[in-house]
């Protein structure tokens, strides 16, 4: 059988949209809206033969898809390319490629090391980092927000939460970039983050032993449950591993989304700042109107079906996380940025057994950025055209030139 | 339809109807509900969906789920032995007429 992007091509079953896009075409990926609407006016399912792959984007469908673990399998990769067919580019993670029962174990583990009980212990560290950058970000004025704020803060906090001993903030960026290419079809954008893969990969490897990471973090408590015989040795490294794949790519793109919502809607920026209860449910509503993470997929385990229609085993479904989070059925006015939306049930941090983990401390994270912008900033100017920089899986900004203007 | 009468810190009754398969935060929350918060969506991260089940409901409802009793610990209001995390609470015909009571606080 000749594999298409790493995994079986299927016929899709009668019915079935046909949809002739590349989701992953740059130009896509820099301004996803139409592509998110165009997929939902497909119906609950679309079939995108350029990848031989079914796709779902409004909100129902796919929330239920995401989150029905028991049909639909993260062993098998949740990129194009089906592990159970081809080598993954890296030994699969142990908690987002893994089902259950595995994934309850390592699950648990990480579940307790990122409780919003250990998280609140990182409070202080995240306010006064966020309160010192701010000041010094409103000293200079006018800044690239992307490299200035949103990569400098998740690089100076995170590995400190970590534990970790030395600190590449570019190798930690780029090995995100890197891991949510992966996801993607072998695109330009994945050959090119794969360049760097011999020089960034050793060094994460070996900042997750146990002997780079200090006694109090996150990796030190991982690493506890080595001890009791939870996990071994070489397990505990890799969950170290997913905090270094999944905590730094996703909250630097949170930070710069956040700068981003509020800097082009300063009606919203002003209710924010009236009202610092609106800095939880402000950060809730940027994930919803921005998914960081736009998509990711699964693949059928058995034999089943998605809204009516059969769905062979071994079929990949995108499911296009930003699509249903832009879903009017679902929001009513989803275009609308408002800062005291509330939107509960997004997907932008899944559903199910693999909701993120790590959404404490990004949410930690953001209390703190978001805190400080309020309490020291007047205005937030664009300054610039904002850049996207397209990733197979994130939506992140590249170039964001604002002024930061002081109370 | 599954009832569920939620019974808040000052003693209000809300009965509302879900489908076998809802959790009893998602009920909860697709009706508007104070009293349950669910930020994390029912991933078991948050704690912000705690409530206590009633005694008469004990046997039915079962025992906590794997990992619910570490996420447990983060929530504000005091943890009794009735303490469950109402997004791993899934609804079933078993439970209809189920009766839980929600803290006083969630965040
Ligand atoms: C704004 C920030 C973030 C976003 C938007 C985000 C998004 C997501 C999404 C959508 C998933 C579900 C993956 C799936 O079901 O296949 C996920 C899982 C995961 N996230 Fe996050 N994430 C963020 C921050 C973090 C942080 C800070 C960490 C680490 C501390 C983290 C660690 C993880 C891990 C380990 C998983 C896999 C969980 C599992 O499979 O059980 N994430 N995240
Ligand atoms: S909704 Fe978050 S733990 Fe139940």
């Amino acid at each position: 059988m000749t594999l298409i992007e790493g995994h079986k091509p299927i016929i899709p079953a009668g019915g079935v949209a046909v949809w002739d896009v590349d989701p992953y075409h740059t130009a896509i990926l820099r301004d996803p809206l139409d592509y998110y609407a165009e997929l939902r006016a497909q119906g609950d399912l679309a079939y995108i033969p350029r990848y031989s792959v079914l796709a779902v984007g409004r909100y129902e469908i796919t929330r239920k898809v995401f989150s029905d673990h028991e049909n639909f399998v993260s062993s098998r990769g949740v990129g194009l390319n089906d592990f159970k067919l081809e080598d993954p580019w890296r030994p699969p993670s142990i908690i987002l490629e893994v089902d259950q029962p595995d994934h309850t174990r390592t699950r648990k583990v990480m579940s307790r090391a990122l409780s919003p009980k250990v998280v609140k212990g990182f409070a202080e560290l995240f306010h006064e980092t966020a309160d010192r950058l701010v000041d010094d970000l409103l000293e200079r004025g006018t800044i690239e927000a992307v490299t200035d704020f949103a990569e400098a803060f998740p690089t100076t906090v995170f590995p400190k939460a970590v534990g970790m001993t030395d600190v590449n903030p570019r190798h930690l960026v780029d090995y995100g970039a890197m891991v949510f290419n992966a996801v993607g079809p072998d695109n330009a954008l994945r050959r090119e983050a794969m360049r760097h893969a011999g020089e960034i990969v050793p060094w994460i490897n070996a900042a997750c032993a146990r002997d780079r990471l200090s006694g109090d973090g996150l990796g030190a408590m991982v690493y506890a449950s080595a001890q009791d015989g939870t996990l071994t040795e070489a397990e505990a490294g890799m969950l170290v591993r997913s905090f270094l794949s999944a905590g730094v790519d996703t909250t630097v793109t949170g930070i710069g989304n956040a700068l981003w919502c509020l800097s082009q809607n300063p009606g919203q920026w002003e209710a924010l700042k009236a009202d610092p209860t609106l800095i939880r449910p402000a950060f809730e509503e940027v994930l919803r109107y921005t998914s960081p993470v736009h998509t990711f997929g699964r693949t059928a385990g058995r034999d089943t079906e998605i809204a009516g229609f059969p769905v062979e085993e071994g079929s990949k479904v995108l499911c296009v996380l930003g699509a249903a989070n832009m879903d009017p059925e679902k929001w009513g006015d989803p275009e609308v940025f408002r800062v005291d939306r509330k939107p509960v049930g997004h997907v932008a941090f899944g559903a199910g057994i693999h909701g993120c983990v790590g959404q404490n401390i990004a949410r930690g994270e953001l209390e703190a950025v978001l805190g400080a912008l309020i309490r020291k900033v007047d205005r937030i100017e664009p300054t610039g055209d904002a850049v996207w920089r397209p990733n197979n899986a994130i939506r992140a900004l590249d170039r964001l030139p604002i002024t930061l203007i002081p109370n | 339809m599954v009832k569920v009468t939620y019974v808040a810190h000052d003693g209000t009754r809300t009965e509302l109807e879900g489908d076998p398969g809802d959790s009893v935060m998602s009920l909860a929350i697709a009706n508007g509900l104070d009293g349950i918060v669910g930020e994390c969506g029912g991933s078991m991260m948050c704690a912000t969906c705690h409530c206590y089940v009633d005694d008469d409901w004990q046997a039915a409802t079962g025992a906590r789920m794997d990992g619910e009793e570490d996420m447990l610990e983060s929530a504000v209001c005091e943890v009794t032995g009735r303490s469950r995390l109402s997004c791993q609470i899934t609804l079933s015909e078993a439970l209809d007429g189920l009766v839980v009571h929600l803290p006083e606080e969630q965040v």
